[in-house]
């Protein structure tokens, strides 16, 4: 697949702000200015971008409590994201969902979710709405590797093959559920579960911006088309814990360290463009000075931004009642 | 069985009536009763109303007891001169009382309103007495946020003369909700369709409130159809309308305020029954109905006033014009009245709007009588 | 207006709204049945026959039988209305809810909040409940007072046939997620009902019997048996009002207040489970809101707090009844 090199230039921004924003806001966190608990993506960015690269503003994506990566990379206004995450009233959701429930429908952005296997089912219905309105969209339910063993992810599975729905499954396999490796806890294999329902899978490195790119242009081409779901297995590390603050004690010795060092996906998407003449490494640093600065500034408004107003608490439950 | 028996029966009012209660006899046994007395407060499940003795002499039986609740046609009290014994009164309830039970073995169902289907609009129409094609049919036009029912207590006897056409004008009870034109000359064309559709070429016309307006408007428009019209309580013979009660109508949508607010057409509010009050709010939650009230009383009654008023053009009107009015009529002022001769003015004492059902068997009398002298 | 069954009620809402906007599309198991099958096609129209012939007239594409997985189903009815269909989705007994109760509260519910206001949710979920089938424990529960405890969720309980189309009708129209109550043991119910389609709103109380001497508030099935306690009760010269709040969310808790500062009596019949239910709910705001206008204690008419059984014999002496609820009137009055 060739991508063009304002395509090219795009992606390296996008996953370059989805690590500064996770790098960013784990330090925030450990500041102490962030309430509650939040999942970052870092490490995982090929994943998000490689996928919502295919994707327009026809499409839909359920995305995970892990969701940052996906908000941007869908196209979420990062300022609103960043003051989401602060509890704030100029959030994304005026401060009512915070990090694990940041949505925007407007952007086909259906929402982080709380609840592990939550999503997979509710792509499932953005997918039939594409189909009975004949829009030409496809739906993506991104998902861990934990999410993968809930029973609404093989529900799901079995529904959109029935129902031949638009639907793309992405399985974030980072090796860990929470702290439990999928090792142990993942019986079979994702390729396997899919070839159960008949379901075309592939698994891609997910440290491979590229790799996932093509995979997902042939599902997103497929589920246009009329073919049915597809589901796609990237490998690929996460690089904080499972929530800030998790001390990652099952993890092991410098395998992060190992990781960041090796098996960085914007490292691997820089050497690639470069060593083939692509892009020009000043450009790309020009891209990390100027998302630094996009993601300082939105910090600064988060915190600047006032709290919610207590009238608030009663508002947006229903449209009527 | 001596023809010196009189049997008073529980009577029919409306479609809908199968069974009458009781409430309470207003005479005594043994009382001398005249035709038109009211003898009996008889509850429905529509309407509690006062039941006028079809029949005279003495009362010598009360057949029903208070609280009863009977069939239509059964038999309530007996009427006898002295000459006719006990044992013969026994003996005539008894046999009635079989012939009850045999009847309502082989009940026959009422009639049961139509769709008819004109140009431009679906109206709802009851036909009684489609057969008596010799006389001059009677069309019978509801007012604002009625329907053909509004007729129930006056059509039956109406029709023993001729055919009875009740229809439920645009955007009202069973009609379609899709308004061709809302002010009276628009809704006037709108009953001529159903007319053409009906096949009725002359006719007598009479309308209550809105529908006398829309009666008036046939008139003027063709006065060689029109062989009479019955005003009741009607609109265009002046500006005042009580405003209040229509946006009160069309705003109400709880049970307590739609009976304070129709408790305003009757003299007596004791006529408003939970029924009456929940047929009206069904009726208002129907799809389109009250888009199509909000249109019809913005364009009857824009600005507080009623638009057409014909009072000049009555004169000139070569169409007999009778009026009559409920003493008490709180929506449009009985003064209205004055717009037509002397004689051919009734101001009914102890009615309000809906006079023809506080009054019904003077309307239905009064009606059956102009229709007579106008002929046809 | 004509006779129609609480069945053909329903029936005919859903075809209405189905003419009416394409976006509307039914969906559950066997909802119209027979696919995949070398039999009939449209074979059930649901287990009570509720959806018979609106394949026939929609087609497949609206009228979506599915697998048997209520997760997997209701939430993509769910994420169906979040992104621009108006889904009925039939969860054919609500104590299915076990397994597919995340997407309904924590998702259909939630969005709208967690989203700052600005997802719109129009799903409705039909789905049948209540005892008197000899359907045991797992198919005759009532489970609408967990339906009601979440903030996000509609639930409307029609009472009769008429109510059933006006308020489906509405909560298809309605824009936020709507759970529909259908009481099993009412689809042969007979009622006039308009021919034409209508609305009735949520959030008002319907007034059954007015009176003066007591209050009965009822809930689904049981405002049958209490407008036939009021019934009675007015023959022995108590006066009697039965209120049906048809919907539990959003609650019109005013009808009832205004009825017991009159008459000072409160009798509540619900068939849910006796603790944390609709029966408690209304005795709470009435003792909190109108306590000075009591005149004896509030009275509930409710199961015991057991399963709901299968013997005939154990399961009719489980379900509240008109005798039960004269009983608990005149314990009142006494």
């Amino acid at each position: 697949m060739q991508l063009n090199r304002e395509q090219l230039l795009a992606a390296y921004r996008m996953m370059r702000t989805i690590r500064d924003f996770e790098d960013r806001v784990h330090t925030e966190f450990s500041a102490g200015g962030i309430p509650g608990f939040v999942h970052l993506y870092a490490g995982e960015e090929a994943s998000a971008v490689g996928i919502c690269m295919n994707l327009d503003e026809r499409d839909k994506i359920a995305s995970t409590h892990r969701g940052h990566g996906h908000c941007i990379a869908k196209g979420c206004d990062v300022d609103g994201m960043m003051g989401e995450i602060f509890g704030k009233s100029n959030g994304l959701c005026g401060g009512k969902g915070g990090s694990m429930h940041i949505a925007d429908l407007s952007k086909g952005m259906m929402g982080a979710n709380g609840i592990v296997g939550g999503g997979p089912p509710l792509i499932c219905g953005a997918a039939l709405t594409a189909k009975t309105l004949k829009t030409g969209g496809v739906a993506v339910a991104f998902m861990g590797d934990g999410a993968s063993n809930q029973g609404t992810t093989m529900e799901s599975f079995n529904l959109a093959k029935a129902w031949n729905l638009p639907v793309i499954f992405v399985v974030e396999d980072n090796g860990y559920a929470e702290s439990t490796g999928s090792n142990w806890s993942v019986s079979g294999t994702q390729l396997g579960r899919a070839a159960g329902f008949g379901i075309p899978a592939v698994q891609v490195d997910g440290l491979d911006f590229f790799a996932i790119y093509d995979a997902a242009h042939e599902a997103v081409e497929r589920a246009r088309n009329g073919g049915g779901p597809s589901l796609i297995h990237g490998k690929l590390n996460r690089y904080y814990g499972h929530f800030e603050g998790d001390a990652m004690t099952y993890r092991g010795e410098g395998e992060v360290e190992m990781l960041r060092r090796d098996h960085d996906p914007l490292n691997f998407f820089r050497k690639r463009v470069t060593e083939a003449g692509l892009l020009e490494a000043a450009q790309l640093d020009e891209i990390d000075a100027t998302v630094q600065a996009e993601i300082d500034a939105s910090v600064v408004k988060a915190k600047g931004a006032a709290m919610p107003v207590a009238s608030k608490l009663l508002t947006d439950v229903y449209v009527s009642y | 069985m001596s023809d010196a028996i009189k049997a008073i029966g529980m009577p029919k009012w409306g479609l809908a009536m199968t069974e009458g209660k009781v409430n309470a006899w207003l005479v005594e046994e043994g009382a001398d009763i005249a035709t038109g007395d009211e003898i009996l407060e008889i509850e429905t499940s529509k309407i509690t109303n006062v039941f006028e003795s079809p029949v005279s002499g003495p009362l010598r039986r009360k057949v029903a007891a208070e609280g009863e609740t009977l069939p239509v046609g059964a038999l309530l009290g007996v009427v006898a001169d002295a000459s006719v014994t006990e044992a013969e009164i026994d003996a005539f309830v008894e046999t009635a009382k079989a012939a009850q039970a045999e009847a309502a073995a082989a009940a026959v169902p009422p009639p049961a309103p139509e769709l008819v289907h004109a140009e431009g609009w679906t109206a709802r129409v009851l036909t009684m007495a489609p057969e008596a094609a010799g006389a001059l049919p009677l069309l019978l036009i509801h007012g604002f946020g009625g329907d053909y029912q509004n007729w129930q207590f006056n059509q039956p006897d109406l029709a023993i003369d001729r055919t009875v056409y009740a229809l439920d004008l645009p955007g009202h009870g069973g009609s379609s909700k899709v308004l061709t034109g809302a002010d009276v000359p628009g809704l006037a064309v709108a009953v001529r369709s159903a007319l053409a559709a009906l096949g009725v070429e002359r006719f007598h016309v009479a309308g209550h409130s809105l529908g006398g307006a829309i009666g008036l408007q046939l008139a003027l428009d063709e006065p060689k159809r029109v062989a009479s019209v019955t005003l009741i309580c009607s609109a265009g013979l002046g500006p005042e309308i009580n405003t209040d009660y229509i946006e009160g109508f069309i705003k109400s949508d709880k049970r307590k305020d739609m009976k304070a607010t129709v408790e305003k057409l009757f003299a007596d509010p004791a006529f408003v029954s939970r029924d009456m009050v929940d047929d009206l709010l069904k009726y208002k939650r129907l799809d389109g109905v009250l888009p199509a009230l909000r249109t019809i009383a913005d364009a009857v009654f824009a600005g507080g006033h009623q638009t057409s008023v014909f009072t000049d053009r009555l004169a000139t009107l070569d169409v007999p014009v009778q009026t009559i009015w409920g003493e008490s009529d709180a929506i449009i002022p009985v003064a209205h009245a004055n717009a037509v001769p002397e004689a051919r003015r009734h101001v009914l004492a102890g009615a309000g709007h809906m006079v023809h059902i506080e009054k019904p068997s003077d309307v239905t009398r009064l009606i059956g009588e102009f229709v007579a002298f106008a002929g046809g | 207006m004509s006779k129609k069954s609480f069945r053909q009620a329903i029936n005919e809402a859903l075809a209405q709204e189905m003419r009416r906007d394409h976006r509307v599309i039914v969906m559950g198991e066997d909802v119209a049945g027979g696919l995949g099958t070398p039999g009939d096609q449209d074979a059930w129209g649901g287990p009570m026959g509720v959806t018979k012939g609106l394949v026939g007239e929609f087609g497949r594409e609206r009228v979506l039988d599915t697998p048997i997985t209520e997760s997997g189903f209701i939430g993509a009815a769910v994420g169906a209305a979040a992104t621009g269909l108006r889904p009925v989705a039939d969860l054919m007994f609500v104590d299915f809810m076990g397994v597919c109760f995340d997407q309904i509260f924590n998702q259909a519910a939630k969005f709208r909040y967690m989203f700052g206001g600005k997802a719109v949710t129009p799903v409705v979920i039909r789905t049948m409940f209540g005892a008197g089938f000899r359907a045991a424990s797992q198919h005759s529960q009532c489970l609408y007072p967990i339906f009601t405890h979440i903030p996000g969720l509609k639930v409307a309980i029609p009472s009769n046939a008429y109510e059933a189309k006006g308020l489906l009708i509405q909560a298809i129209r309605d824009d936020d997620p709507v759970i529909f109550f259908e009481h099993k043991m009412l689809y042969d119910d007979i009622d006039e009902v308009p021919d034409e389609p209508y609305t009735i709103p949520f959030g008002e109380a319907n007034v059954t019997r007015e009176g003066t001497d007591l209050t009965i508030v009822a809930f689904g099935r049981m405002v049958k048996f209490a407008n036939e306690a009021a019934d009675l009760l007015a023959k022995q010269k108590i006066s009697v009002t039965v209120i049906d709040p048809r919907t539990t969310s959003p609650m019109d808790y005013d009808t009832i207040l205004e009825s017991v500062e009159e008459t000072g009596r409160l009798v509540v019949v619900d068939e849910a489970h006796p603790r944390c239910s609709m029966a408690t709910d209304v005795a709470a705001f009435v003792v909190q809101d109108a306590f000075k206008h009591l005149k004896a204690p509030i009275k509930m008419v409710t199961p015991p707090h057991v399963p709901v059984p299968f013997s005939p014999a154990l399961e009719d002496e489980y379900i509240p009844n008109t005798a039960r609820i004269m009983a608990a009137a005149r314990s009142v009055l006494a």
